[in-house]
């Protein structure tokens, strides 16, 4: 099994490991509860350093990133990043990732570790004259540090203004003395801050760094268990859960990372234009339990009298609204926000309603 | 590890505590550990005789869910209400405020066959 740079700190700090996209990756350290509120609340740091940096460069790099992913790559400047995904050529999906403007004729895919060696196949049967592809995961540590008071424990750290990086750029400046350090404010939990990208070398000082900078703070480490449970009060999807190589970025409800202009021509733009035009004959919703109970992976979604309408494909308690949460795919007819819906757990059928995401 | 000597335990983690011909049943310190916290306890088999290793409800942890399995027949006769809205007493006190369960046994002699706290320790620390 595979390990990131701060496997030992891991360990050190109490976490309970588990294997994950080949990795041992912690799970938890305090609790799931606690550190989720830790992030809502305050501020903590999850090594993310699993996660697949593949870099493009060359003149035709744009032209590369515009053919393989469905969002427009065009739309950024330098020093911006976008949620995208790689459509599969049958309407489905590869994977999700954040795309990095680095430079020019440079860019950054950010990807699941689950994916990164499809993701490289992939990218690699599809690649064109001018664009290189480099997969530069295993050298890189990716390090997020999120909540309300992220930004200023980090400002401890650096010389560069933090408050100026918008949400969805980056910088590459020195931290805690280290240079060539990406800053970027992005994050998957919804509670703020950054994620800093930076070789494995450094993974130890930066670590320390930011857990002396953030004593004051409370700052804590994060596991896998509150990565996913802060993502879900988001809505935001998760690979393998929410989407997968069977789900169109239409139904997922990413139609707003799909761009259908004139200007951008992509692998499925024919076979998402049809279904835009045609209609989606399934949508993810995120709905909210009325009855008490939580609803979980594979989970069926049906009406009161029992007709099975749909699949639940993410679902926990929500540590914030204490309450069941869940996202599911649901049959036409039955996606209208507000609808009753109820989840079979087990032998019983719970009332939930559909709502609006995110959850909080 | 807390594993109370005065207590009997299954492979699936549960203990029984029996007083006469009635008994108290909860799940042990390692099993709440390996759960994490846990947000709901689902027991809906108040007043049902349920034969050993029938189902009685299930935990629901922030992660995962799992079945609760009765150590030995009986019927049960009660469920902990203080789980209803504190049920996070089985993380904090899985022996003592975190039972789960009051059950009137069908045959106290079925006792015999649980593990000791040596025997459980041996299964756990394996």
């Amino acid at each position: 099994m595979k390990i990131t740079a701060f496997n030992a700190i891991h360990k050190e700090c109490g976490a309970r490991m588990v294997p994950f996209a080949g990795y041992e990756m912690p799970v938890e350290y305090s609790g799931i509860t606690d550190e989720h509120m830790t992030v809502r609340n305050g501020v903590g740091v999850f090594d993310v350093s699993h996660m697949g940096e593949i870099w493009v460069k060359g003149p035709k790099a744009l032209d590369f990133v515009q053919k393989v992913t469905t969002n427009d790559v065009s739309a950024l400047t330098i020093g911006q990043a976008q949620y995208s995904c790689f459509p599969n050529g049958k309407g489905g999906i590869v994977d999700d990732l954040l795309v990095y403007y680095y430079e020019e004729n440079k860019y950054m895919l950010v990807v699941n570790a689950s994916n990164i060696e499809k993701d490289w196949n992939w990218l690699v049967e599809n690649q064109i004259e001018g664009a290189e592809l480099e997969n530069a995961s295993d050298n890189i540590s990716q390090l997020a540090i999120q909540g309300p008071k992220a930004t200023a424990v980090l400002q401890k750290l650096t010389d560069v203004n933090l408050d100026e990086i918008k949400y969805y750029t980056f910088t590459v400046g020195k931290f805690a003395g280290i240079d060539n350090v990406i800053i970027s404010a992005t994050g998957y939990t919804g509670a703020g801050g950054f994620e800093l990208y930076f070789y494995n070398d450094h993974a130890d000082a930066i670590w320390k760094a930011i857990f002396e900078a953030g004593q004051e703070e409370g700052i804590k480490p994060i596991g896998l268990g509150a990565r996913d449970t802060l993502r879900l009060e988001m809505g935001y999807c998760l690979y393998g859960n929410d989407i997968d190589d069977t789900t169109s970025p239409l139904e997922a409800g990413l139609g707003w990372i799909t761009k259908f202009t004139d200007e951008k021509d992509f692998i499925d733009k024919d076979f998402m234009l049809k279904l835009k035009e045609d209609g989606i004959n399934k949508r993810l919703r995120g709905f909210v339990m009325i009855d008490r109970g939580i609803p979980r992976h594979d989970y069926d979604i049906v009406t009161a009298e029992g007709e099975v309408i749909g699949k639940v494909t993410s679902g926990t308690q929500s540590p914030v609204l204490q309450k069941g949460i869940g996202m599911g795919y649901l049959k036409k007819g039955y996606t209208k926000l507000g609808t009753e819906i109820y989840i079979q757990v087990r032998k019983r059928r719970l009332k939930a309603e559909i709502v609006k995401l995110p959850f909080i | 590890m807390n594993i109370p000597e005065n207590l009997k335990y299954t492979k699936d983690h549960e203990w029984i505590r029996v007083e006469g011909e009635e008994a108290f049943i909860g799940i042990t310190d390692f099993a709440q550990g390996e759960l994490g916290d846990i947000v709901f306890i689902d027991i809906d088999t108040e007043g049902e005789t349920l034969e050993q290793e029938e189902t009685f409800g299930t935990v629901e942890a922030v992660k995962t869910v799992s079945d609760l399995m009765m150590p030995v027949a009986g019927e049960v006769l009660e469920v902990n209400p203080a789980l209803e809205d504190s049920p996070e007493l089985v993380n904090k006190d899985p022996f003592g405020e975190g039972w789960m369960i009051k059950i009137k046994l069908s045959n106290v002699s079925d006792i015999d066959d649980l593990m000791s706290a040596e025997d459980y320790a041996a299964i756990i620390e394996a």
